[in-house]
Parts: C-alpha cells; sequence; structure tokens
C-alpha cells in the first residue's frame, strides 16, 4: 500500500520534473531558435536521465 | 453470408488478427495453450498480456478454432537446452504441448521438468508432479540453467541477422562505388548520425573511433529490436530485463575499462575539495558508477514494458468494452487508440535507442575526458573548450 | 523488485551477451570498419576537392594579378621607349641641322673665295689685256700718225670709242 503511494509520489515528482525541464526548453527556444537542436538533444538527455531516476525508483519500490 | 454464421468469438479473434498486422498486435492468443478458445474476461486479458511480456520456449503466431470444434494454434516449438543436474539436456518445446502451469512433466536424461509460467522448472529427486508453496514459488522444483533458443534469443539472432545482412551489404557496396544506392542510401545517414551527433560530440574528435563499432551495434540492435517489438510477431526483446541488464553490462565494463586517471581520481580521491568531503564524496561517487548502468537497464526496460502494456491494453479495449460499445464501436475505438499509441511507440523505439547509445557515448566520454583544471594547460588540446570559455567571458 | 529478479533469466542473458560480443565482433568486421573507412575516405575526398577549389581560386587571383602586372610593365616599357625615340629623333634633327649648317657655310665661303680667285684672275687678265690692246693701239696710232694726221686723231677716238672699258 505504502509502495504504491510512494510510486504515486515519484510519478508525480518525475511529472512535475519533465514539466520542468519541457518548459524551460520551449522558452530556451523560443528565446534562440538558432539553437534548438542543441536545446533539444539537452532536453531529451536531461529528461532520460529523470525517466530513469523516476522509474528506477519506481521499480525498486514496486 | 457464412461469416454471419461463425461465432463472434471467432469474429473478435480475426479482427483482432486484422487489427494486429496493421498496427501492432504482439497479441497471440494465451489461452489456447489451454486450448480454451479466445481471450475474452478481465483475467484472461491480463494472464495474456502478462505471458506475453515475459520470454516464451515457442513461437505462437495466432490460433484459431477449426471446422471440427478445436483449436489449432498456428506456430513453431523452439528448441529447450538446459543444463540440469544431470548434465545437459536438449529437446524441443513442443513436448510440453503448450504447457506453461506446470502440468505435463518431460523426462529427459534421467531429470524431470516441468513448464511453469514460460519458466523450466527440474523436479527434485523423486517428484511426480509440481507442489506450490505459500509465496507461489514451487518448493519441490528448481531452476536449471536455461540455455533454451527461447522466442527472445530467437528474436536477437533475427536481429543480428537482419543487421549483418543490411550493413554487411551496405560496407560491401563500398568496394564498387563510394556512392551507396538502394537500401543502403537510407542507413548510411543513420550511421553518420550516430557518428555525429552522439559519438563525436560526447567522446571527443579523438577517441570516438575506438568506440564506434560498440556504439553503432548497440544502437541499431536496440532500434530494431524496439521496431520488431511492434510487429505482430509478438517480439519483446528488449522488454527482457536480461537483454538489458546485458547491454547496460557491456556499457559498464567498457566504460571502467577505458577509464583514464582522471577519472579514477575523480572517483576516489576528488580533487580541489577539503579531504573531509573527499571521504564523504567516495561512497556517492562509486554509488554513481553503479547507477548510471543501472539508470539505463531500467529506463530501456521499463519503457518498452510500458509501452507494450499500453498498446496490448489498448487493442484489449476492444473486448472489454464490447458490452457498451458493440462489436464495431470497440473494434473501432481500439483502432483509433493503438494506432494512435503505436506512433508514439514508433517515436519511443527510436528513442530509447538513441537514449542508450548517447547515454552510453556520454559515460564513455565523461571517463575518457582530460580534465583541465587550471588553463594554463590550454595548450595541450581542448582547444574547442577553450573558445567556448572565451565566448561566455564575452557574453 | 522480486517480480523483476524472478524474471531475470541467466540464461537469457548468457545468450544475449555471447551474440553481442559476436555480433559486434562480425559488425566490426563486414561492416562498420568499410562503411566508416570509406566515409572517412569520402568526407577526406570532399575535403581535398575544396581545399584544391580554393587553390585554384587563388592562384587564379595570382595569375590574374601577375597579368595586370606584366601589362602594366609592358606599357611602361613602351612609353619609355616611345619618350626615347622621340628624344633621338629630336637629337639626330637637331645634329643633322648643325651638319647641314656647317657643310653650307663651308660651301659658301669656298665659293666666295673661287669668286675672289676667279675675280682677282679676271682682273689681272684684264689688266694684261689692256696692256696688249693698248699697246696694239698704240702702234696702230703711230702707223695712222705716220700717213695722215687728221685720220689718225679719227682713228684714235675711233678706237677709244671701241675700247671702253665696260
Amino acid at each position: 500500500m505504502y509502495n504504491l503511494i510512494g510510486a504515486g509520489l515519484i510519478v508525480i515528482g518525475g511529472g512535475i520534473g519533465l514539466g520542468q525541464i519541457g518548459g524551460k526548453a520551449m522558452e530556451g527556444i523560443a528565446r534562440q531558435p538558432e539553437a534548438a537542436g542543441k536545446i533539444q538533444t539537452a532536453m531529451i538527455i536531461i529528461g532520460a536521465l529523470l525517466e530513469g531516476l523516476a522509474f528506477g525508483a519506481l521499480i525498486l519500490g514496486k | 453470408m457464412k461469416i454471419t454464421s461463425l461465432p463472434i468469438h471467432f469474429l473478435a479473434v480475426i479482427s483482432f488478427l486484422l487489427l494486429g498486422s496493421l498496427v501492432n498486435a504482439q497479441e497471440h492468443s494465451v489461452a489456447e495453450a489451454n486450448d480454451e478458445g479466445p481471450v475474452n474476461t478481465q483475467q484472461e486479458i491480463t494472464d495474456y498480456t502478462n505471458h506475453h511480456l515475459k520470454d516464451s520456449h515457442d513461437f505462437h503466431l495466432f490460433s484459431y478454432q477449426g471446422s471440427d470444434g478445436e483449436r489449432h494454434s498456428v506456430g513453431f516449438s523452439l528448441p529447450v537446452i538446459l543444463w540440469a543436474s544431470n548434465g545437459p539436456v536438449a529437446f524441443m518445446s513442443s513436448e510440453f504441448h503448450h504447457d506453461i502451469d506446470g502440468e505435463v512433466v518431460v523426462e529427459k536424461g534421467g531429470s524431470r521438468f516441468v513448464n511453469l509460467h514460460d519458466k523450466i522448472y527440474e523436479l527434485e529427486e523423486g517428484a511426480e508432479e509440481i507442489v506450490m508453496g505459500e509465496d507461489h514459488h514451487p518448493v519441490n522444483a528448481h531452476k536449471p540453467f536455461d540455455l533454451s533458443i527461447t522466442k527472445s534469443v530467437f528474436g536477437i539472432l533475427l536481429v543480428g541477422l537482419l543487421l549483418l545482412f543490411w550493413f554487411g551489404s551496405l560496407g560491401k557496396q563500398y568496394k564498387k562505388k563510394s556512392i551507396p544506392t538502394g537500401f543502403g542510401r537510407a542507413l548510411e545517414p543513420l550511421v553518420i548520425y550516430v557518428r555525429d551527433e552522439i559519438a563525436r560530440p560526447n567522446i571527443g574528435e579523438h577517441k570516438y573511433r575506438k568506440y564506434m563499432s560498440f556504439l553503432l551495434t548497440v544502437f541499431f540492435f536496440i532500434w530494431v529490436s524496439n521496431l520488431l517489438g511492434m510487429t505482430p510477431f509478438g517480439f519483446n526483446i528488449t522488454g527482457q530485463i536480461a537483454v538489458t541488464v546485458c547491454l547496460a553490462l557491456f556499457t559498464f565494463f567498457i566504460v571502467q575499462f577505458s577509464g583514464n586517471k582522471d577519472y579514477w581520481k575523480h572517483i576516489f580521491w576528488m580533487p580541489d575539495v577539503p579531504v573531509i568531503m573527499k571521504i564523504i564524496l567516495i561512497p556517492i561517487e562509486v554509488l554513481g558508477m553503479l547507477t548510471k548502468p543501472f539508470s539505463l537497464l531500467i529506463r530501456l526496460f521499463a519503457n518498452i514494458t510500458a509501452g507494450h502494456v499500453v498498446v496490448m491494453g489498448l487493442i484489449a479495449l476492444m473486448i472489454t468494452l464490447k458490452a457498451q460499445f458493440g462489436a464495431v464501436g470497440s473494434t473501432g475505438l481500439s483502432l483509433v487508440l493503438t494506432l494512435f499509441i503505436s506512433v508514439i511507440e514508433i517515436l519511443v523505439a527510436f528513442l530509447q535507442a538513441f537514449i542508450f547509445t548517447m547515454l552510453s557515448a556520454l559515460f564513455i566520454g565523461m571517463a575518457v575526458a582530460e580534465h583541465d583544471h587550471d588553463h594554463e594547460h590550454d595548450e595541450e588540446g581542448h582547444e574547442v573548450d577553450d573558445v567556448e570559455d572565451v565566448r561566455e567571458s564575452f557574453v | 523488485m522480486d517480480q523483476l529478479l524472478n524474471d531475470f533469466s541467466p540464461g537469457l542473458f548468457v545468450m544475449q551477451a555471447v551474440i553481442l560480443i559476436i555480433l559486434i565482433l562480425l559488425m566490426k568486421k563486414f561492416a562498420w570498419k568499410p562503411i566508416l573507412s570509406s566515409l572517412d575516405e569520402r568526407e577526406q575526398g570532399i575535403q581535398g576537392a575544396l581545399e584544391a577549389a580554393e587553390k585554384a581560386r587563388l592562384e587564379m587571383k595570382n595569375l590574374q594579378a601577375d597579368n595586370e602586372k606584366a601589362l602594366q610593365e609592358a606599357r611602361a616599357e613602351r612609353d619609355a621607349m616611345l619618350k626615347e625615340a622621340r628624344e633621338i629623333r629630336t637629337k639626330m634633327i637637331a645634329e643633322a641641322e648643325g651638319d647641314a649648317k656647317a657643310q653650307a657655310d663651308k660651301i659658301i665661303t669656298q665659293a666666295q673665295e673661287a669668286i675672289a680667285a676667279e675675280k682677282r684672275a679676271a682682273v689681272a687678265e684684264l689688266k694684261g689685256q689692256v696692256a696688249e690692246l693698248s699697246l696694239e693701239i698704240a702702234e696702230k696710232v703711230v702707223k695712222q700718225e705716220l700717213s695722215d694726221k687728221e685720220k689718225q686723231q679719227q682713228y684714235v677716238d675711233k678706237m677709244l670709242q671701241d675700247a671702253t672699258l665696260n
């Protein structure tokens, strides 16, 4: 039961984090459209790292 | 029409298969293993999905109800190779007669084997049938070392052969002409992409060459495996935890073996921090060394598993929502949603291959990078960084 | 986690590891090496071609500059030659004029000298002839006087009239 609540919290946290990454990346691209490629790559990497963290915690906690 | 006289279940299966070949279906009815007819109930759908996610010892494509009223399954059995307590044993999985509940006992080489949820168990000496304990684990059987050609191994071999065929012929083309033709024209930019977008920027201009074979092979292996999971053949290669563990371990060992002095120094004796911090940082850094490949393997496994679960759940909508929307309505809804999610899954298939390779390259790059703590040593390489630094100080 | 550990199949792991190692080695030999090396070759070729084109462009530029320079030099040389020629011509004309003048002066002087000499010779001859003529007249007069006085006078007059010195 607590595991499931923890998993839910992890997913919420990961969601907030991913939203932040995506939002900031959008802002960055809007500010400097010529750097869109670099920003996208960095965004995907950081998103993936966060995703790995969230999945890891989820699976370890489950 | 004759179709109208057919049982509605069969229609469901047919549309299932048509949809599957159109979109994505990994489904191949698990129920036929027990000759119980098509998947119908919530429990059966869950079992079916779980069965699909796991490795399997035989290769089912689909099953149908023949005119004689019995179910026939289409597919083929795969060889089972075990290292049991009495030495190596090999037989075809058809000897289990599609049983995955541990009921059929196969006696080979002085040992008795049962197939319990796609895991092969060797019964203890003298045991006639499997006995389950309280914790749903068998008490009188253990798992032998299982080197079978399972469905996933079959898939891995298939992917390997495909890659060898595609890229081998691309490599051969260069002997005659400098510009590839046909399918090679599509493959070449992908190779260049991996080289220029993944390896070069992350590992560095001078050292990337050594790791190209690994990065390219892993990238295309994961990508093609992911895509193969989208076909109706029911492969789930990168959704097997053993496969992703293996891939991540490769990255881990390559990173450790190519780590230079700076890399180890940053782990065990971080420069430019107080001694007490150095001692605190050692376990953190060692843990970080291990969590990197762990997050790699979990990410790939979880993404692919989640994708397959979602796709199968959406396909199952046509059964679960049949009561509310009717056969046509639920099938249509399922079709639209599955199509939508499948497009996303195709993107994820590429993205996960990209991420895995990208992060592997990043970790390798961190291990081989030459750190310049004080910028007096700038003449020894790192011109690009210096330019960046200068630019930053101006902006 | 337990579920995952239970699902982890050591056999599949070993198979995957073995197949992946073999795959990497085979791919390296049959695919990646030829592909990457020919990609490098091609990129180097393109790089080389670009550099060669740049070099050719520079050479062309140099060549044009050289041509321009040579043209200017030729023009300057021509101008110099023309100037020189003009100078020589002027000089030659001046020299010729001087020579001619000197020659003419010389000729005139010689002519004057010749005329003077002729004149002197002519006067001397005339003087001789006058003397002779006078002697003849005197002889004839003397003869005439001996015959008729009047006639003698007439004769003398007449003779004198004839012998007017021009």
